[in-house]
């Protein structure tokens, strides 16, 4: 079909480059939380996957809406994509949470607001991915993903202001009126969001382009087979 | 003029039918209650609801026999479109697919409604609680409305699928949770005898998804209907 894109192999590099520079920041850069010690530093990547989560989810749906409208296989190549880093980033998330959770609110989980809706919001996500399966025609299929890509967005508001409505025990670092980290811890954190949103691009990327070989493959197949 | 008056007119022909098939039948309104009735009944026994715990759990009780009922409600309305090729026939009507959405979202909605005006004085009777309070039916009238908007597209979308019955509880949980948390905070907050502050903003975040999950279905339901 075509070669491996230049641009996608600068991409590469650069993620690479930017998650090393990252790492080393985290850990030698950004100082110690007073309180919280070394477990701190989790929030610098627990709030950047979570970032690409949300990122994710709406690029879908985004997609989805484009699909609608376009009906080019491409937007559903796409938005499978962004789901499916959505769905790994929140997790990774959630994971990270938990990390941090242990030491600080003494138990892996807990049922928080923001933690549950997170939590549904993951629920959503897989189901979109049961909804795929479920049905056969590909035409069919790609218009009733996005359409429930385009639904299921409806409720990440809900998760990421859940913090605010709710009473909730998770931490609020970024208010509209101050963030609540040291000017060094702000670089590192401003820095890791940005690396995330780099290598975000770049696995998008790569799966939509795995996504459509894999379409041109099976067009191949077909015409074989005829 | 003239156009919004077919709109409106395919829209009660279609709420019609479904309600005539219903009224000779009465199969899916007798099902529904009784799933609802069972549904508390098992909490009853589940949750152990004496008087000092029902307080807390009331509205909870109430929202999930509902959403439970519901399910069953939504499953069967597209199921019966789909089945003998009724649906064919409605696309094949001149009228804006949206009027068939707007129709079988009334219809599910006044089954809901049905079952409810049944449950509540039931519940009311066993429990020995006054449900009816304005506030109470406020909130049962708007969860019931946001939770059928967004039912009645996810069951057009899941009568379609292989694993039908099973994917439309999979598929409408998870989103309608905004719905459910404001109806269940708000209602339990009615039943408390809450201040308006203190109830106001699950009343604004049940009416703000009522619109969206009105709004985004009458968008797509063309693509989800279209051959």
């Amino acid at each position: 079909m075509q070669k491996y894109p230049k641009t996608l192999l600068l991409l590469d590099l650069a993620t690479v480059l930017l998650l090393a520079v990252a790492t080393v920041l985290v850990f030698a850069y950004a100082p110690l939380e007073r309180t919280m010690g070394a477990v701190q530093k989790v929030f610098y990547f627990h709030v950047a996957s979570n970032w690409v989560g949300m990122l994710g989810f709406l690029v879908a749906a985004v997609a989805g809406a484009v699909y609608l409208v376009k009906g080019t296989r491409f937007w559903d190549v796409l938005e499978v994509a962004a789901v499916e880093i959505g769905l790994v980033f929140s997790l990774i998330g959630i994971v990270t949470g938990s990390i941090w959770a242990r030491p600080i609110w003494n138990t892996w989980w807990t049922w928080d607001a923001r933690l549950v809706t997170v939590t549904i919001m993951v629920l959503i996500y897989i189901a979109y991915f049961l909804l795929r399966q479920g049905i056969d025609d590909p035409g069919r299929r790609a218009r009733y993903a996005a359409v429930y890509a385009i639904v299921g967005f409806l409720s990440v508001p809900l998760t990421f202001f859940s913090i605010r409505l709710f009473q909730s025990i998770h931490p609020v670092v970024i208010t509209s009126t101050k963030a609540q980290l040291s000017p060094r811890m702000k670089t590192v954190f401003m820095f890791s969001l940005f690396t995330y949103t780099v290598l975000f691009a770049d696995l998008l990327w790569h799966r939509t382009r795995l996504g459509q070989l894999a379409a041109h493959l099976e067009t191949l197949r077909q015409k074989m087979l005829d | 003029m003239k156009e919004s008056t077919g709109f409106g007119r395919a829209v009660l022909a279609i709420l019609w039918k479904d309600l005539a098939a219903e009224l000779r039948g009465k199969e899916l309104l007798s099902a529904m209650l009784v799933f609802a009735l069972l549904v508390i009944l098992a909490f009853n026994f589940a949750l152990d609801l004496d008087p000092k715990t029902r307080a807390s759990v009331t509205s909870g009780v109430l929202w999930v026999s509902f959403i439970f009922a519901g399910t069953l409600g939504l499953n069967r309305s597209m199921a019966t479109e789909q089945d003998r090729g009724c649906l064919d026939g409605l696309l094949l009507a001149p009228v804006d697919r949206s009027a068939i959405y707007f129709g079988k979202m009334l219809a599910n909605l006044v089954f809901m409604l049905i079952v409810e005006a049944v449950v509540l004085p039931i519940y009311s009777a066993l429990y020995n609680v006054n449900l009816f309070r304005p506030g109470l039916l406020l909130m049962v009238v708007l969860g019931s409305v946001g939770y059928v908007a967004v039912g009645t597209l996810l069951a057009a979308m899941a009568a379609q699928a292989r694993t039908r019955d099973m994917l439309l509880p999979l598929l409408l949980f998870p989103v309608i949770i905004p719905v459910l948390i404001a109806a269940v905070k708000g209602s339990a907050a009615f039943l408390a005898g809450s201040a308006w502050a203190d109830v106001s903003s699950w009343v604004n975040l049940l009416l703000a998804y009522d619109v969206l999950f009105l709004a985004v279905p009458l968008m797509v339901f063309d693509f989800v209907v279209e051959e």
